[in-house]
């Protein structure tokens, strides 16, 4: 960091007006430097970072309305859509929110970074052009063909189900024009290196974000494989791919998918825990470790879906699920407790080192950027950390497999963790990037708690609900006769409630976020409005060795692990009482 | 700083509560690591997943030869009791689970289970245990069922229009 004026969360400012600066060997290039955290801005970068936000959030609020359709009807006393639609909204649903909103803002989240962090041009405009478009265009045609009824086949349209052509062509368009924009993505990474534009390693972030990267286009190179058979299929040009090969490598895009979501939302936690209280990591080399064990063990998830299947055998399903020991597991476990670790050593830098938590009580709670994040970060390890790797565990997934407790745990991790991660993102990416200060800031402020509240509910709701056995993706579980219990209908209402409440978050951040990129006031020519960062009691404190100074962290890690251990016994357990099996 | 280059010294062994927690972490992930080959040897309820491959139309004609040998009660659905530790075959199909199988409380049975159509869900309420079913594959699970009464069996997975009426039966006496 260079010795220039620094404000309260650490990060260098910068007089300097927006400007075409010239460089070196090259005439005119296009940038401006932020007047928030003296970064360069790359306008070309700018430019393509606006457009897929834009879209991400678009589809956002497609699959938000499908949500609270999908909530309304689940929810057995409200009971809204008709059976086909329902099946409709939620292939609608899942794959808005799922595939087009999280990889728009994927995309959004990899320009990001390499050009901003990396101080250099985004590689190519027109790679990026290449990759929106076709992006855009898939998204368009999965979405128009699904709500024509020509793709009622779920999010995972397992054969033999078999959509219209034009929805299989769309989502390999979708993926290619991803993987295109991970080309752009590490060419520009490669020109920062060749040019020599940073000095050497890469931010931490860099680094977490290159993880996703890699791990997306292994995802997508199996979204190919699945997807263009099937597609070819389709069109009746060749014979039906086989099902269980199907579901094999579908999952390799379908779970895999979600893991670079992890590490993506690994990335915005330590990105915001420094934007929002000057967080550093306390070790480089353990933080970087956990993101390669991503790399290379995270994969695994994929076979959790095929836990209780015929044709693969117990010790590919033992050896699948675990890669013979957690090392993916390992390393959220390692970044959940090194994010918090890193706040809690910075706020004790800052003088806040009473007790065990007054660090965590001083954080700044009204800053949307921390709450989001930290609200993600317990939201995913809490519910959904200790919820997935059960149901993935081998034989516990016969009393879990295809029920509500599948949606339950992935609604706490890509949703009450992806998604309200990335919305805290926002909360800084729509004032550095589209250069406006959001509107309506105390509803902003409110907000990550409105939309954590409700997917906790909506969560636990399902998976007590799916603990009863209760099906996923079904329309009327009365149908057929009283199946369920009160108990169970009562956990479909809470839900359901969580559902609304959730679509009210999603809502207000919607609306806040065009509210703001239309009307806000722009912050062109000075910093950002501060959302909230806590200011230093002493001015310089002297520093108490590091180890000792996150023991709050380690008591609320050692609170995590009983948690987890209690859930996961007590699974093993009810497991132990269902018949007999082999 | 994560948004900025780390120092050159980076690379350098974690410490302190954080070498512990890593240690801590690493020792609960091989205890559940070590919890499944455990219960694959030591316990009751396992997903092996044997399968052999079957056309629809053959498990369809087992599914009929089982039926007529073994009927206890006609109807629409007729009620079929396999002998206790016989092969028991259940097909399912878009919208229904066919036969209605009864068996007794203690035995052991050889439970085949394909689908003539798409995917199918075999979830067994409320004793909660689920198996997916797949068109070509017969799935086979060796079943003792320990609890008497009747026992609704509900297709989890998405099959059509119809799906959730799709509920078939297992009587145990």
């Amino acid at each position: 960091m260079t010795p220039q004026s620094t404000n309260s969360i650490g990060l260098t400012g910068s007089p300097e007006p927006a400007v075409v600066l010239p460089q070196p060997g090259s005439s005119g290039i296009r940038r401006r430097i932020c007047d928030t955290t003296g970064l360069p801005i790359c306008l070309d970068a700018q430019l393509f970072i606006r457009i897929n936000a834009v879209l991400a959030i678009v589809c956002l609020l497609i699959g938000g309305i499908g949500a609270i359709l999908l909530a309304l009807t689940r929810w057995q006393t409200i009971h809204l859509l008709r059976v086909d639609w329902f099946y409709r909204i939620l292939t609608l649903h899942g794959l808005n929110m799922l595939i087009f909103w999280i990889l728009f803002i994927e995309v959004a989240i990899l320009y990001f970074v390499s050009t901003s962090l990396l101080k250099v041009q985004l590689f190519s405009r027109k790679v990026a052009w290449v990759s929106v478009i076709m992006m855009f265009v898939g998204a368009v045609m999965v979405n128009v063909t699904i709500l024509v009824g020509k793709a009622d086949v779920t999010m995972t349209s397992y054969l033999p189900l078999l959509a219209h052509p034009a929805f299989y062509l769309g989502i390999i368009l979708v993926a290619v024009g991803t993987l295109i924009a991970v080309y752009n993505y590490f060419a520009t990474i490669y020109v920062a290196k060749r040019d020599k534009t940073y000095e050497g390693s890469v931010p931490l972030v860099v680094f977490g974000a290159t993880a996703a990267a890699i791990i997306a286009v292994v995802t997508l190179l199996h979204g190919a494989v699945v997807m263009v058979p099937t597609f070819l299929h389709s069109l009746g040009w060749i014979a039906q791919p086989d099902p269980m090969w199907y579901r094999l490598i579908w999952w390799g895009l379908g779970h895999q998918s979600q893991q670079v979501n992890v590490c993506a939302m690994v990335s915005v936690w330590y990105f915001l825990g420094t934007m929002t209280t000057g967080a550093r990591p306390i070790n480089e080399a353990v933080c970087r470790s956990a993101f390669v064990l991503y790399i290379l063990f995270i994969n695994l998830a994929s076979a959790h879906h095929l836990l209780v299947d015929p044709g693969v055998g117990s010790t590919w399903k033992i050896w699948n699920t675990s890669y013979a020991m957690y090392l993916a597991v390992l390393a959220s476990m390692i970044h959940g407790f090194t994010v918090p670790a890193s706040v809690e050593v910075s706020m004790r830098a800052k003088g806040y080192t009473k007790g065990l938590f007054a660090w965590l009580t001083n954080a700044p709670w009204k800053n949307p950027g921390f709450s989001g994040f930290f609200l993600s970060l317990l939201i995913f390890g809490f519910i959904g950390g200790i919820t997935g790797v059960t149901l993935g565990t081998q034989q516990i997934n016969i009393i879990a497999h295809n029920t509500m407790r599948i949606p339950g745990h992935f609604h706490a991790t890509v949703v009450g963790g992806t998604t309200l991660a990335f919305m805290g993102l926002i909360y800084y990416v729509v004032p550095l990037i589209f250069r406006r200060d959001y509107i309506f800031k105390p509803l902003a402020r409110i907000q990550p708690y409105l939309f954590a509240t409700g997917i906790m509910m909506l969560s636990l709701g399902m998976s007590f609900a799916g603990s009863m056995g209760v099906s996923r993706r079904s329309w009327d579980i009365d149908g057929a006769g009283s199946i369920y219990g009160p108990a169970a209908h009562l956990m479909l209402g809470v839900a359901g409630i969580g559902g609304i409440l959730a679509f009210l978050g999603l809502l207000t951040f919607v609306l806040l976020t065009v509210g703001t990129v239309l009307f806000g006031r722009s912050n062109v020519g000075r910093k950002m409005d501060d959302w909230g960062t806590p200011k230093p009691l002493v001015a310089k404190v002297a520093a108490a060795s590091e180890h000792q100074s996150t023991r709050g962290t380690m008591v609320l890690a050692i609170i995590f692990l009983i948690s987890f251990a209690v859930y996961y016994f007590a699974n093993w357990k009810a497991l132990a009482d269902v018949w007999p099996v082999r | 700083m994560s948004i900025h280059s780390p120092a050159a010294d980076w690379f350098k062994a974690p410490h302190g509560h954080e070498k512990v927690w890593i240690g801590l972490a690493l020792v609960w992930c091989l205890i559940m690591s070590l919890m499944m080959p455990y219960w694959h040897f030591r316990g009751q309820q396992n997903s092996a997943g044997e399968a052999y491959a079957v056309t629809p139309e053959d498990f369809a004609a087992r599914v009929d030869r089982f039926v007529e040998a073994n009927t206890v009660q006609e109807g629409i659905n007729p009620i079929v009791e396999p002998p206790p530790g016989g092969h028991a075959y259940l097909l399912a199909r878009q919208y229904m689970w066919y036969p209605v199988l009864k068996l007794r409380a203690g035995e052991t049975y050889t439970l085949h289970l394909s689908s003539a159509d798409v995917q199918h869900g075999f979830s067994l309420q409320p004793i909660n245990m689920n198996f997916q079913v797949m068109p070509g594959y017969d799935h086979v699970l060796t079943l003792k069922p320990k609890t008497k009464g009747v026992f609704p069996i509900v297709c989890n997975e998405f099959c059509g229009v119809g799906h959730h009426m799709m509920v078939g039966q297992v009587i145990v006496e």
